[in-house]
């Protein structure tokens, strides 16, 4: 039986309480949004990439809290970061969601910087959504918005 | 005399037998779809074991069974509503949505003309919108709102001149968001004095009420076997005769001819018209099942308790969580069916359903296919608790009781 502990981890709950990078940024900063008609989850994403780092990110939006908790966590994690780290991160985040299949030489991303670590441990607390399949897709929306937002051309 | 007992009826029905996560089921989402009784379950049953053949134009002995049993439908189906023609009124379709787009496309297509206007409100299910948007961007009709009212009830104060150049008032008779009991009756007599036609979504009005639409004067209805203890895959659509004679066929296919040329066809008479291909023959066995058994129980009884379970969910609701959990809905329960859409504070409806669900509780999250009613009150989503002919104040307990438990991990 899937354990709602299981689901609504602290952290989870903290992030959604206190959702980490609300906000917008200005142009150039990409704007891009993310819905799940679902559930009528909304997410706006702004990322500022510049000379191929992730620079700065914020969001606005609303949704449950598996969804504001996920973007949360997200922007934590792939703040100031390179690109491939950004797109490693979301890989190892698509896998532990059941979506792709885990890759012997994807690696786990650089545990060089203490604070990265942390906020990569944190995304594991989103590891018990997979026990909740509908909730797959809540957890989901920011990773995807944040693929497309990183796909469009500068 | 009806001998409507809720506890009996939870008796007949199987699912209510489950344990969930460790609870018994609460079962609060008969507004999506209803739980049906054994009865109904074994009329299907029945039909595959005994009597299945294809319908019409069959001489061997199940062929005529199988006829009789799905005309045998058709006409428990007008009775249940009091269809002045009888039988000859009764269209199957798949659902409430299907009778919708049949409504759109044949009489629609046949009547309206650019700049007519088709009158809805802004409570009504898409399956109530979306078919008229398709014939604005088709024929370039006019689709119009009667606004909601901060009372959850149609705003009906500039009626008059919402009415000019409408053809059809469209609405539906019971909010599946709200709980809102239209006063249908009383917005036929005006589409009529204004030289419109009236229809009724019937989802949830004809399976939480007394259905009579020669008394509330209506002209065309749409309702869901699944809402009513029946099965899914079958709706109904009904109008009087000298409408659907003059109604242009829809989906076009075997079944609804009467010949059929190198030059083209010649479509049947009567409700055949409209029925393209194999109907849903065992869905209308267990339909004309549901209706025998809300028939037994009694519609009116039926009504009564629904009623006394919603008055005692909104006081008790409003009393534990008062400030906390906003009812989206009438509070009284004049004109009220027993649909509460829950707005908990701080707690998503997607989360609270996945609490609720934890202590066996089903309700539904979402926007219950009702967006224009969401935006209407700057909602994404409610989370939304229904009642059906077998619920208990039993289940309003463990609703309570859950809430209590979503409100405190999401404290
Ligand atoms: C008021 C109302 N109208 C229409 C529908 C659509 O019914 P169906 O999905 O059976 O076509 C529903 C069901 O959700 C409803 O509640």
């Amino acid at each position: 039986m899937a354990n709602l502990d299981d689901l609504y981890r602290d952290i989870i709950l903290d992030h959604y309480r206190s959702p980490r990078n609300r906000g917008e940024l200005p142009p150039p900063a990409r704007r891009v949004e993310g819905f799940n008609p679902l559930c009528g989850d909304e997410l706006v994403l702004y990322v500022d990439v510049r000379d191929g780092v992730l620079v700065d990110i914020k969001m606005t939006g609303h949704g449950c809290s598996i969804s504001q908790a996920s973007s949360s966590l997200m922007s934590a994690a792939v703040k100031g970061r390179p690109l491939d780290e950004v797109h490693a991160t979301i890989e190892s985040f698509k896998t532990m969601m059941g979506l792709r299949e885990a890759s012997l030489s994807e690696g786990r991303p650089d545990d060089d910087d203490a604070s990265d670590l942390r906020s990569m441990k944190e995304i594991n607390a989103l590891a018990g959504v997979v026990k909740f399949p509908v909730r797959i897709k809540c957890a989901t929306l920011a990773w995807n918005t944040l693929e497309q937002a990183l796909a469009e051309p500068s | 005399m009806t001998s409507y007992d809720p506890r009996r009826v939870r008796i007949d029905t199987p699912v209510l037998e489950r344990v969930i996560n460790g609870h018994p089921i609460a079962y609060l989402d008969s507004a999506s779809s209803s739980l049906p009784p054994r009865t109904v379950i074994e009329a299907v049953s029945r039909y595959y074991e005994l009597h299945h053949a294809n319908v019409h134009r069959g001489v061997f002995q199940t062929a005529n069974e199988a006829t009789e049993i799905y005309e045998g439908a058709r006409a428990a189906a007008a009775r249940y509503i009091n269809a002045p023609g009888g039988a000859d009124e009764i269209v199957f379709t798949k659902n409430t949505t299907e009778a919708f787009n049949l409504l759109a496309n044949s009489w629609g297509v046949a009547n309206l003309r650019a700049g007519d206007v088709v009158l809805i409100s802004e409570m009504e299910h898409h399956a109530n919108i979306v078919p008229w948007f398709h014939l604005r961007d088709r024929v370039g009709i006019e689709v119009r709102f009667i606004p909601v009212g901060d009372d959850f009830r149609l705003d009906l104060s500039n009626l008059e001149s919402l009415m000019r150049g409408v053809k059809l008032v469209s609405l539906t008779g019971m909010s599946n968001v709200l709980g809102t009991i239209n006063p249908i009756g009383d917005l036929a007599r005006v589409a009529h004095e204004h030289g419109a036609l009236m229809a009724v979504d019937g989802a949830q009005w004809v399976a939480h009420g007394v259905t009579d639409v020669v008394a509330a004067d209506i002209d065309f209805l749409a309702f869901s076997g699944h809402k009513m203890l029946g099965p899914t895959g079958i709706g109904v659509f009904w109008t009087r005769t000298a409408l659907l004679e003059a109604m242009p066929p829809f989906l076009g296919g075997g079944g609804m001819i009467a010949d059929v040329r190198l030059d083209g066809y010649v479509p049947a008479d009567g409700p055949a018209r409209f029925e393209a291909g194999t109907p849903p023959i065992a869905e209308a066995a267990g339909l004309a099942a549901a209706l025998r058994y809300l028939e037994n129980l009694g519609p009116a009884a039926i009504v009564a308790h629904e009623r006394a379970l919603t008055a005692d969910a909104l006081a008790r609701l409003h009393g534990e969580f008062a400030g906390r959990v906003r009812i989206i809905g009438p509070l009284d329960t004049v004109d009220r069916g027993g649909v509460i859409s829950l707005d908990v504070e701080g707690v998503h409806p997607h989360d609270v359903a996945q609490v609720l669900d934890q202590y066996g509780v089903c309700v539904r999250p979402g926007h219950h296919c009702a967006k224009p009613l969401m935006r209407r009150f700057g909602l994404a989503a409610t989370a939304r608790a229904s009642f059906g002919p077998y619920s208990l104040t039993r289940d309003t307990d463990a609703l309570i009781d859950a809430l209590g438990h979503a409100l405190t991990l999401f404290s």
